[in-house]
């Protein structure tokens, strides 16, 4: 193919909308790390691999329950659920013992983490490729002006919003949210006030973590369910944060828009090279706002 | 109410309090006088256990302290005011207050209660409190901690860098959070307002009490003023 040359109005339309639904699954996984590095104040490298175990989690119960068409939501209800059980039992395992640890010590161990997790995954589901169907009526594409459009992708541009929506009503409009908030910018003062700022931490870990599932699952009918996929999204997830202000679920949606619609745009351009273009994107970014888009918290 | 016995306290490697005791009876406003870097603020964060004294021991109520994280201290009723006031910056002024309720009963503080006890702040109860004027954050970071239903109040340097006829406001308030039944230990440098609205006072220096009396003794004793609190 050449560069730029099959570029419609219509293909460009519907390029944007592969990816805006893109922009659905980057936005709900590094929102959930972004609130984790907001207010532990901690990368969470083994967030891809939770992202990970959603997806299999997903594949596991949607194929245990079977194929009726309940059998995926379900999965999709529970699996994310269950990925937040995991993150809650290393959080208060071991993960809150180690908060008065210098940074690199919490670094140190959620890399050693995305190994052990890494391990289980491959003990658990075998390093075979799972593949998932999506329920029958999100199957199949429909068309706009003339071109194929995925329904799955469909139901992927409703989701997001709601997440945003979501995730505005947790940190604005619920006391935990409030008080996340809070200890993002002054945890000792949050203390001071007679909160038990290890469980805020717990309650954060695990909400975001959960986003990581929410975002495995959602993914999972969309592509192959393998090793891998964790480090693939942890790279993205990292920048994305990066580019939209650390710790600023809003700077998250702007850097998944940003990563999501230059990927799909440099598909439909310069297919060789697509992989190219969200990564200048952010170094664009960079370059003229170093610390992120929006307002960061550290 | 509150007794700290001979406490040692460190940052790191740099010793600060050396053999600090202090003793806080209830219903008393006890100031703790010191020039900057004295040791005033170091007191306060290891009572409120934000900076734990390695040696010696603190009792609140008759129950020791020691190894209590400051989220229990709070609970049990010490409230703290901070020097630098820090109130939660991103949350609204109603937010603010709101996270910090504990203790509830219903002869306790509310939102409510601390909006008649300063009324400027019910006419800016939506604006983010990192917007506020000094003395607008300084009613706030009294406001959220008697949120927290504190039985004693720990004050650290309230009226710093506050215009004068805002500090005599501030005064007049702490002197009313006594007649409600609130002990203060109150940390100033300014010694006028301090002794003006004290019971007792205490005089650190170098990270040691140096003196300690009635504000009238201290009010009389030109000398250990001149030497320990003149600039």
């Amino acid at each position: 193919m050449e560069f730029a040359a099959n570029i419609t109005a219509a293909a460009l339309f519907q390029q944007i909308l592969v990816g805006l639904s893109r922009t659905t699954i980057l936005f709900i996984v590094s929102s959930g790390l972004s609130l984790v590095l907001g207010v532990l104040r901690i990368p969470n490298i083994a967030h891809g691999s939770l992202y990970m175990i959603g997806a299999f989690m997903t594949w596991s119960i949607a194929t245990v329950v079977g194929g009726s068409p309940a059998a995926f939501w379900l999965a999709l209800a529970f699996a994310p659920l269950a990925v937040a059980l995991v993150s809650f039992v290393v959080e208060r395992g071991i993960f809150c013992r180690l908060y008065d640890r210098e940074h690199l010590m919490l670094l140190l161990f959620t890399f050693s983490l995305t190994l052990v997790f890494n391990d289980l995954v491959k003990l658990i589901w075998g390093s075979d490729y799972r593949s998932l169907n999506a329920p029958d009526f999100l199957q199949g594409s429909f068309s706009i002006f003339g071109l194929p459009f995925p329904r799955y992708n469909l139901f992927l541009l409703l989701t997001g919003p709601l997440v945003a929506l979501g995730l505005w009503l947790l940190t604005n409009r619920t006391k935990i949210g409030k008080i996340a908030r809070a200890a993002a910018v002054d945890r000792e003062m949050v203390s001071a006030v007679g909160i038990n700022v290890s469980w805020v931490f717990a309650w954060v870990f695990v909400i975001g973590c959960y986003l990581a599932g929410l975002g495995g699952a959602l993914v999972a009918p969309t592509q192959n369910i393998t090793q891998g996929m964790d480090h693939a999204i942890i790279i993205e997830a990292f920048l994305i944060v990066i580019i939209g202000g650390l710790g600023n679920i809003w700077g998250a949606l702007l850097g998944a828009l940003i990563f999501g619609l230059t990927d799909a745009i440099g598909i439909l351009v310069w297919p060789q090279f697509a992989i190219v273009f969200p990564y200048t994107a952010v170094v664009i970014v960079l370059v003229f706002r170093p610390k992120g888009l929006l307002k960061s918290v550290w | 109410m509150l007794r700290v016995n001979e406490i040692h306290t460190y940052y790191g490697l740099s010793h600060i309090l050396f053999g600090v005791s202090l003793e806080v009876r209830p219903g008393e406003i006890v100031c703790l006088l010191g020039r900057n870097g004295a040791g005033k603020s170091t007191t306060m964060r290891s009572i409120m256990g934000l900076t734990p004294p390695r040696k010696g021991t603190i009792h609140f109520k008759e129950i020791p302290c020691k190894g209590k994280k400051p989220h229990l201290l709070a609970r049990m009723g010490i409230g703290y005011v901070p020097d630098d006031r820090r109130v939660f910056a991103d949350l609204t002024v109603d937010e603010n207050l709101e996270i910090s309720e504990r203790n509830v009963d219903k002869n306790g503080w509310t939102r409510d209660r601390v909006y008649d006890f300063f009324p400027p702040l019910r006419e800016i109860h939506s604006r983010r409190a990192g917007f506020l004027s000094g003395g607008e954050q300084q009613m706030l970071t009294i406001g959220r901690a008697l949120m927290t239903n504190p039985e004693l109040l720990l004050l650290d340097e309230p009226t710093e860098g506050l215009a004068p006829l805002i500090v005599k406001g501030l005064a007049e308030q702490i002197v009313r959070l006594k007649e409600s039944g609130l002990t203060v230990l109150l940390a100033e440098q300014n010694q006028t307002v301090a002794l003006e609205i004290s019971d007792r006072g205490y005089v650190i220096d170098n990270g040691s009490i140096r003196y300690h009396g009635t504000v009238v003794d201290l009010r009389e004793n030109e000398e250990i003023r001149r030497k320990y609190l003149c600039v």
